[in-house]
């Protein structure tokens, strides 16, 4: 099956449209390899190539939703026969409809240089030469690391096209690769497990040097860890925890969320919700990014939205739906799988970096709790009540300098009060693989448990 | 699914340049779900899943490929992906005799979900949404969604074995917002079975609602949970969670193998309180984690891991139980035919003991009762975990009285086994899905009514 199928795909199934209905098909298709390694050897090696539609019908304004795991003529004509049953179960809604050009007048797509040639060219060789590289790196990395628990490379090239009945058309593609490994340094309960990573949009793009120096180095220095008392503390959060943290603050800016009152930031559009230094902008136009996009997923180019300006509530995500239940436009924020309607959601979350490097952070407190990695990150915090309790292992701070390393804590407050406590955001943006990016954040004080 | 014929020549295609192993797994799933929320049924979604995924095994490697596509042709492809993704070389083509190895379901299912009309499935949405917002004004929204899934799963391998096996499983989830002066809470419940729409004959959909919203109404009451370590006791159901972090993860051989476990080498020591008796159970009926077949198509077993606070086994999957020369446990399974299957939990839960629970809080002069959890997560090599609880409550003088915000519980998985101790005499589930390298799978745990003598409790009081 050739690429330029998908698009015409999506448009048989949208020609589909009878009178008085609107139609969309989101086809995707996904090749991807995963190379799994353990103890010098292949443990797992797959290559998969996986293709989907979801169709949307709306009539009478009602919406019903079906989806297949197979692109097959006689497959996609049962799965917009489901979706037209569907629709006619759910209740009428005037803010249901598909998006149309009107709804983007004006917005013109960016160009964005998103996929790469040579990853399908790259041999399958050369993919498990890199997750090998990349173990061997890490065990080398420190006479410290006693194994890796687990080394491995995956990619993914990934192609979608959009077409609804309604005259919006798109389609986008992306390459990305990524490899990671965990190193384990001590013995039992004492063992600590370090995590590195690199991603890129081809092979030739990935760090293993870096990694296995990063998975290495998280391990072995928290070697030795005891849990310390509890106290109130100033915090220092890792760039890769910043990133999380990011995830969280974001699905609380999704319009939907506000919209159905399920956000810590329902009826605050134009109050200070945090600290002036605080500017969060998610800008999937942005080429570095790993979530950019030429569009979103209902066919909208993407641009750029400033949410928090200099800890002003500015504006909330918006697909097309939320976008008109709000009175607003949408603002090219629909997400989604082919399983799923669209929802809303951030694709190049980040805070804009400050002025101060990591070292220079470090050494701004007479004593701080740095945060390496969390746990529970989803059992622990909820973005509609803003409760905020996670799991955390790191090193404490001391005259600007990491001294004793720390296990078995939470770090507690509320997204609240730490967007509010934010006293200074780190230089050092780096783009992370979940879409969002990083950088070095420092939160005056958080409540630390412990012993 | 398939034809016998198409499987013995897709495994001879995935063998032709020799191999260990090969298995063919194909899946046949339809899935339905419906969701209200904001007062209104917003929509139906229909979804079908179907393909098959071949795996070939050299030494330690294993070459997987998978395909959509179930014709003979598209099945031949899979295999010769496997077989070169393998490296499997030299050997020589040969035919597997299959034998169909039938195994009796844990129990039967009534209704299938598909000849339920979806007017029906709309109607006890909106009796559950009815009555989720009765429970008072300070409800301001409630989202309720419904899904069912039907999986039907073939297994044929080198060894010479078919297997089939149908699941279906029904679930609700009611999530309540609640607003008041100290801001929004929320409030969950999601009961799961391994059963069609005859769930609904156990679970009532508007008790469901009901709960969810209470459990928002007192989170808005809640007064800052407590930092430090204290006694903690955890209600029935509510804390199988705990196991499966502290201890489950850590009996899966794979992890074991990867030297990636603080339980390996330990088979045979008191890793526990005496109290302690943990099963894994996947014929445990009805139960979210139940089935008959595993994903590679060994029976579903009752498996003992820890007895009397003795470590007895690990849970083992088929290429794991292969190289050490043992019978496997039924544990091994995968989220969809895209996947290759793991050591994963089914039902994993403690026995009961013999107080009686409301003792257990009598006997308590201070602690945390817990009540419902939200999801955990462990870091095997060290056994450090955690879980958070969604509704909980102080212990003082050995009575229940205040409700505590939301926090995470961390502790060490070995550390926290050994202070196990008192454990009552009735019993709960709590259906889940578990996630391992990125596979979510269904599961269930289950625990009566016990006291962890000391856990770190993650709060912001002082």
């Amino acid at each position: 099956m050739s690429a330029r199928e998908l698009p015409d795909i999506a448009r048989r199934v949208a020609g589909a449209a009878r009178d008085g209905e609107q139609v969309e098909a989101y086809v995707v298709r996904s090749r991807d390899t995963d190379v799994k390694v353990f103890d010098g050897e292949v443990e797992s090696l797959s290559v998969a190539e996986v293709s989907g539609v979801g169709v949307r019908v709306i009539a009478r304004g009602r919406q019903g939703y079906a989806w297949a795991g197979s692109l097959d003529a006689d497959v996609v004509d049962d799965t917009i026969a489901e979706a037209r049953d569907n629709a006619s179960f759910g209740a009428p809604d005037e803010f249901f409809g598909l998006a149309t050009p009107a709804d983007f007048a004006g917005v013109q797509p960016v160009s964005l240089d998103l996929w790469r040639d040579e990853l399908l060219a790259a041999p399958t060789d050369q993919k498990v030469r890199i997750a090998l590289e990349l173990e061997a790196a890490t065990r080398a990395a420190d006479a410290r690391v006693r194994g890796v628990e687990s080394a491995a490379y995956g990619d993914a090239a990934i192609e979608a096209a959009i077409a609804s009945s309604t005259g919006v058309e798109a389609a986008v593609r992306r390459t990305a690769c990524s490899c990671f490994s965990f190193a384990m340094a001590g013995e039992g309960i004492a063992t600590q497990t370090g995590y590195g990573f690199s991603v890129g949009r081809r092979p030739a793009d990935l760090e293993l040097a870096t990694a296995a120096r990063v998975a290495a180095d998280r391990a072995t220095r928290l070697l030795g860890a005891t849990q310390p008392p509890s106290r109130r503390i100033p915090v220092i959060f890792d760039p890769l925890v910043t990133g999380s943290l990011l995830g969280i603050v974001g699905a609380a800016l999704s319009g939907e969320a506000v919209l159905k009152g399920r956000s810590l930031f329902v009826g605050r559009e134009g109050e200070q919700v945090a600290a002036p230094s605080v500017t969060i902008v998610d800008d999937p136009t942005s080429p570095d990014a790993y979530g950019a996009a030429t569009h979103d997923s209902e066919g909208v180019p993407t641009r750029r939205n400033e949410l928090i300006v200099d800890g002003a509530l500015r504006r909330f995500l918006h697909n097309v739906y939320t976008g008109r239940r709000a009175g607003v436009a949408t603002t090219g924020s629909a997400v989604r799988g082919f399983k799923s309607t669209p929802g809303v959601g951030s694709r190049a979350l980040h805070l804009r970096p400050g002025t101060l490097a990591p070292e220079q952070i470090l050494a701004s407190v007479p004593e701080a709790l740095y945060v390496q990695s969390v746990s529970g990150l989803h059992s622990g915090t909820n973005p509609v009540s803003g409760d905020f309790s996670v799991g955390a292992t790191g090193l404490m701070v001391r005259d600007g300098a990491f001294a004793e390393p720390v296990r078995e804590i939470t770090v507690a407050s509320t997204i609240q009060r730490m967007l509010s406590d934010i006293v200074h955001v780190g230089a050092d943006l780096t783009w992370l693989p979940g879409g969002a990016a990083g950088l070095t954040l420092l939160v005056g004080e958080m409540q630390m448990s412990g012993r | 699914m398939l034809d016998e014929a198409v499987l013995q020549r897709t495994l001879a295609a995935a063998l032709r340049n020799g191999g260990d192993f090969a298995e063919v797994f194909a899946e046949d799933r339809r899935t339905g779900t419906a969701r209200l929320d904001d007062g209104k049924v917003e929509e139906f979604v229909s979804g079908r899943d179907r393909g098959a995924g071949v795996r070939v095994v050299v030494g330690d490697t294993t070459g997987y490929a998978h395909t959509a596509d179930l014709t003979e042709e598209g099945l031949r492809d899979a295999a010769t992906a496997a077989a070169a993704a393998a490296r499997s070389g030299g050997g020589g083509s040969r035919l597997i005799a299959l034998e169909r190895h039938p195994v009796e379901p844990p129990h039967s299912v009534e209704i299938l979900p598909e000849t339920v009309p979806k007017a029906r499935k709309a109607e006890l949405l909106q009796r559950a949404d009815d009555a989720a917002r009765s429970e008072g004004d300070s409800i301001r929204q409630v989202s309720v969604g419904y899904a069912d899934s039907r999986r039907h799963i073939l297994v044929a391998n080198s060894d010479g074995l078919l297997a089939e096996d149908d699941q279906v499983r029904t679930r609700l989830m009611v999530q309540c917002v609640a607003v008041g002066d100290t801001g929004l809470q929320t409030g969950m419940e999601g009961p799961g079975r391994t059963v069609g729409f005859e769930i609904f004959d156990e679970i009532d959909p508007e008790e469901v609602a009901r709960t969810a919203a209470r459990r928002a109404l007192t989170m808005l009451r809640a007064r800052p949970a407590p930092s430090g370590k204290l006694p903690v006791v955890l209600k029935r159901g509510a804390g199988g969670v705990l196991f499966h972090e502290a201890c489950g993860h850590g009996l899966e051989a794979d992890l074991v193998a990867r030297d990636a476990s603080v339980f390996r080498g330990r088979v045979g020591e008191q890793v526990a309180s005496p109290l302690v008796t943990l099963v894994d159970d996947g014929r445990l009926a009805r139960e979210w984690g139940a089935y008959a077949i595993d994903d590679e198509g060994a029976p579903a077993q009752r498996n003992v891991l820890i007895e009397n606070g003795v470590l007895t086994d690990y849970m083992w999957d088929l290429l794991r139980a292969r190289k050490e020369g043992r019978q496997g446990s039924g544990n091994g399974r995968r989220e969809t035919y895209q996947h290759l299957p793991m050591v994963r939990m089914t039902n994993t839960y403690l026995v009961q003991g013999d107080e009686d629970p409301d003792e257990i809080i009598r006997q308590t002069p201070y602690g945390l009762y817990c009540v419902a959890l939200g999801g955990g997560q462990v870091d095997t090599a060290s056994g450090d975990f955690v879980f958070g609880i969604t509704e909980a409550y102080m212990i003082e003088n050995g009575e229940i009285t205040e409700p505590v915000r939301a926090a995470q519980l961390i502790g060490n998985g070995p550390e926290t086994l050994q202070r196990v101790d008192v454990v009552g005499n009735d019993f709960d589930t709590w259906a889940g899905t578990c996630g391992k390298e990125g596979q979510g799978v269904p599961v269930s745990s289950g625990q009566p009514t016990l006291r962890v003598s000391e856990l770190t409790v993650g709060g912001t009081a002082s």
